[in-house]
Order: C-alpha cells, then structure tokens, then sequence
C-alpha cells in the first residue's frame, strides 16, 4: 500500500481516538467513585476481592467482595460501558459484610471495589481479571 | 414482566441462636443491559432487577443495587445472623415495576 497524504491522516486519526476512548472509561469510573467516596482518601486495608485473573466467558465472571466491618460494598468495572455494577448494603443481621455474585465484563478490565466503613472511611480493592469473550454482546 | 421468573432460595431448615448461616439465592431473569442490538441493529431496551434485598423478621440483611453488569439470572450469596425462629423474606424489584418474592422459614432449636 502507497502511503498517501489521505492515509497518512486518516490513522494519525484513528490512533488518537484510539488513544481517547480507554481514558474516556477511566474517567467515567473516576467520576462514579467520586460520586461515592465525595473524594475521600482510601486506604487499602480491610477490604478483599475475590475474582478471577483470567475469565473465558465475560457474560459469568464470579466475584465475591469481603470487608468486615463495612456499611456498604459498590463494585465496579472500570472497561465497561456503564461501570456500575453492583452496590451491597449490609443490615444489622448480616454475618459478615460479604457477599458473592456474577458480572458481566466487556472486555479485559480491573475491576474495584470500594468499601464505606461504619466510620465513614473508605477502602478499595483493585484487580484485573483478562477476559476472553466479551460479555456486553457487541 | 419477564417471562418465566422464578426465584429459588437456599436457606438451612434449622439452626442455633446466633448462627451465621450461608443464604445462597437465585432468580432466572433475563437481565436485558440495554446494550444489546437485535438482527436489525435497534437497541433492546434495558430490562433488568434493579434491587435485591432479604430481611428477617422485618430487620435488613441485605440490600443490593443492581446494575446492567450483573449477569442473567442473578445469583447472590452472603452471610445472616439467626437470633431466633422466624422467617426470611426475599424481594427481588423488576424494572418493569413486578415484585417477585419468596421467603423461607428457619427454627431455632
């Protein structure tokens, strides 16, 4: 292929569209946190989860998030289209403040989850799970 | 209202004061995230449980906040507290506005 002054532009484009979108997710994520935390330090003790590092099928990824001690768990994906997921709150019977499900991933993503303790502190967990198939059925 | 949903919940039959019991629940729903598109290339509307919650003789166990990134058919699984004989109550909210519920009974011996 003769590189011409037309294809030469239209992937100068491309890449830096390319370049946009991934960081046009994070901020939607950043965005959602903030909404949560009101822009509160987070610590990283505390809170665990449970998911795994490589999910063939993006439609069933199990997850499970455990913090004792917390009043509330969100969960989100930070690749996903919308990336809430899920938010847990936890009454006075609940045993301990965990609790398991299944998400959808669209695609190779971290996945947070962020924990509001009963003194009003925040911790978060933080971990990639590689995604074979995508789960949003583009 | 979805077709065919049916909740099923897992709940040990007797326990003693206090015990921490495993509640396992599932519930066959479609979970539609709005993002799909049909042969034609139009968006299926959203259609999903938006909200899940257990209580126990009235008090909360759990209340979830579900979004389109929860999988079809939604399964949870958590921890409860049994301080005496009594009752779980489970709700599960449709977008469409139906309610589905089940509940399940548990003595303490």
């Amino acid at each position: 292929m003769k590189l011409t002054r037309r294809h030469t532009l239209m992937m100068a484009f491309g890449s830096a569209v390319a370049a946009i979108m991934p960081f046009k997710a994070f901020a939607a994520v950043e965005d959602e946190i903030q909404a949560f935390t009101g822009g509160a330090d987070m610590g990283s003790d505390g809170i665990t989860l449970i998911a795994p590092e490589i999910a063939e099928n993006g439609n069933t990824v199990p997850i499970e998030v455990n913090a004792p001690g917390a009043e509330a768990i969100i969960v989100f994906a930070a690749g996903n289209p919308t990336p809430a997921v899920a938010t847990f709150n936890f009454g006075p019977l609940a045993a301990d403040q965990s609790a398991a499900t299944r998400i959808r991933l669209a695609g190779t993503q971290d996945v947070v989850a962020i924990a509001r303790m009963s003194d009003g502190s925040f911790v978060q967990a933080r971990q990639e799970v590689k995604v074979t198939i995508g789960g949003c059925g583009g | 209202m979805a077709d065919n949903v049916k909740p099923r919940v897992r709940v040990p039959r007797d326990a003693t004061a206090g015990e921490e019991i495993t509640i396992k629940t599932l519930i066959s729903h479609p979970m539609e995230s709005g993002q799909r598109k049909d042969g034609d290339g139009n968006v299926i509307p959203r259609s999903i449980i938006n909200r899940f919650t257990c209580t126990f003789n009235g008090e909360t166990v759990i209340d979830v906040t579900l979004e389109p990134a929860i999988s079809t058919n939604p399964y949870f699984e958590f921890q409860a507290i049994v301080p005496e004989t009594g009752t779980f109550e489970f709700t599960w909210y449709d977008d469409d506005g139906a309610v589905y519920t089940d509940s399940k009974e548990i003595t303490v011996g």
